[in-house]
């Protein structure tokens, strides 16, 4: 379990906070979306949920960050690595830049975490089928596509095996299947216990996928509840949070006096 | 692990085409070393030419990058020759002066110092070269990380030595961006300079600003732990090796302490 309690953060040399009073709690096994406009704090939330704000970073935080119940504060970054994965939109800048093949790059993490070899290869070879990339497992991580290399950088945190995982827009960059192979890793992550946390902008992604959806609004939880009831908030265009296509049509067939559900049970 | 676990990861290391390739890159490294270090001892003509014909070119046409090799080296070399060449011809002092250019004397023992300084710059670069040819970066880094080298050190050793066609290859996308709006970078020297000043603002801030996210996906993979590595490749190295290497230090210190003491016969 992830939990953040009354948490305000301030990065090194800004003056006012970026994040205010967040309570947010993340039980085992259950997939989190976090939704809001840009600037409103969602990847600064990201990093103090990793704990690698302030830990890595630096700023100023207040309120506690525990897992599992233990009070992370004063953590080293490497110890934090171990309970806690986050994954950020750029997979450049998520790659060693040291390594020549995929399979490399995914064996990293467990590498550093000096275990035996066989163990970084049961690892590395499970994080690669979990999303379905074992074929370029010996191509060079320089000769990626931008969507291949967001799924490298995704199984480079799943072979950490960490209990929870933070993403910030994990599939800005990918296509609808890698999209849909990353939605569908994230579901069997979850079905083995682990917490997650996932920003996105794209909500039809989240819909079906989370159990529960939090708005953030200029540094502040403006709203958090079950993923059907929150995407289907009348208010969410005006926090810059596009409803999922489904909702969307409803609402424009609405518009023109039509039934969805009544089409839909005339097509079945 | 299976056989096949372990062909499989021998398959991830460097591939080794020839049996020059095959020397461990620590012998390599250390040939090298030494042939450039009694390359400038020996100095004169005779010696440093010794070693580039009789060790330096043998060992690159063993290993098939003879061409490559001259070609690298050419290209290191020229411009320190260049400017050695005229600071040597033109000011070194001598009593028989071959030509005069302004105020400038070419003197016969000016001449004779480029050709010393020369001839050793063309072992040094070649015998360097020699091992960048036929050692990959990540092969001797490892290596040495097998030999007790921390991997915090191999790492950072490692990206410095990538980090030069990584940002070749971030040029050439700015400069991609650049041409399509218009940037001028074909055609004569003057503007092909002008056309590489706007390159250099982008490539230098990008290169920058990506350093605190790669840092922090480093940090999540556990980069900053402490102890040993399971690596999962290691180079081949032939139980004759060590003692070569010990036999190249040892000729290696008595030539540097013959050269200190006086008692090597001075060699054109």
């Amino acid at each position: 379990m992830l939990e953040l309690h009354r948490v305000s953060y301030r990065y090194a040399g800004y003056a006012t906070a970026v994040l205010h009073d967040i309570e947010l709690t993340i039980a085992d096994g259950e997939i989190v979306g976090l939704v809001g406009p840009n600037e409103a704090g969602k990847s600064t939330l990201c990093l103090v949920a990793s704990g690698l704000a302030p830990a890595s970073i630096g700023g100023a935080l207040s309120g506690s960050l525990s897992i599992d119940g233990e009070l992370m504060a004063g953590r080293p970054p490497h110890e934090l690595a171990e309970r806690v994965a986050i994954g950020f939109q750029n997979p450049d800048t998520q790659l060693s830049g040291v390594t020549a093949t995929v399979f490399e790059e995914v064996a990293l993490g467990p590498m550093n975490l000096g275990l035996p070899v066989a163990e970084t290869l049961a690892r590395t070879r499970e994080a690669l089928a979990t999303l379905g990339i074992e074929d370029i497992a010996e191509r060079s991580p320089n000769r990626l596509s931008g969507g291949q290399g967001q799924l490298v950088a995704l199984a480079s945190l799943l072979a950490m095996h960490p209990r929870h995982v933070v993403l910030d827009e994990p599939t800005a960059q990918l296509d609808p299947e890698g999209t849909r192979l990353v939605g569908e890793a994230l579901r069997a992550l979850a079905a083995t216990g682990t917490a997650l946390l996932v920003t996105e902008h794209k909500t039809d992604l989240l819909d079906g996928l989370c159990q529960r959806i939090i708005v953030i609004d200029g540094g502040r939880i403006v709203l958090d509840g079950p993923a059907g009831d929150v995407l289907a908030d009348e208010r969410l265009p005006g926090w810059g949070v596009e409803p999922p296509s489904r909702i969307r049509l409803a609402r424009a067939m609405a518009g023109r006096g039509l039934d969805l559900d009544l089409i839909a049970g005339t097509l079945r | 692990m299976s056989e096949a676990d372990v062909a499989f990861l021998q398959r991830l290391a460097p591939p080794t085409p020839s049996s020059y390739h095959r020397l461990n890159p620590f012998t390599k490294a250390l040939a090298a070393v030494a042939e450039s270090i009694a390359a400038f001892v020996i100095g004169g003509y005779v010696g440093p030419l010794a070693i580039f014909g009789l060790a330096v070119l043998p060992a690159a046409a063993m290993a098939g990058v003879l061409r490559r090799l001259v070609r690298v080296s050419v290209v290191l070399t020229l411009p320190i020759a260049i400017s050695v060449v005229l600071i040597s011809v033109f000011t070194r002092a001598g009593s028989t002066v071959l030509f005069t250019v302004g105020p400038f004397d070419a003197t016969v023992e000016g001449v004779d110092f480029a050709g010393q300084v020369l001839v050793r710059l063309i072992t040094l670069s070649t015998a360097i070269g020699l091992f960048g040819l036929t050692t990959e970066p990540r092969a001797f880094v490892f290596d040495l990380e097998r030999r007790g080298l921390s991997p915090q050190l191999a790492f950072a050793a490692t990206a410095t030595l990538e980090a030069i066609p990584a940002m070749l290859e971030r040029a050439k996308v700015i400069q991609a961006a650049q041409r399509a709006r218009g940037l001028d970078t074909e055609g004569r020297i003057a503007d092909r300079l002008r056309g590489v000043l706007p390159l250099v603002g982008p490539v230098v801030l990008s290169s920058l600003t990506e350093v605190e996210e790669r840092t922090l996906a480093l940090e999540v993979r556990a980069f900053g732990r402490r102890g040993r590595r399971h690596l999962l490749w290691t180079m081949p190295e032939a139980t004759w090796e060590a003692p070569l290497r010990w036999v190249l230090l040892a000729v290696l210190v008595v030539i540097v302490a013959a050269r200190l003491t006086g008692a090597w016969p001075a060699i054109p």
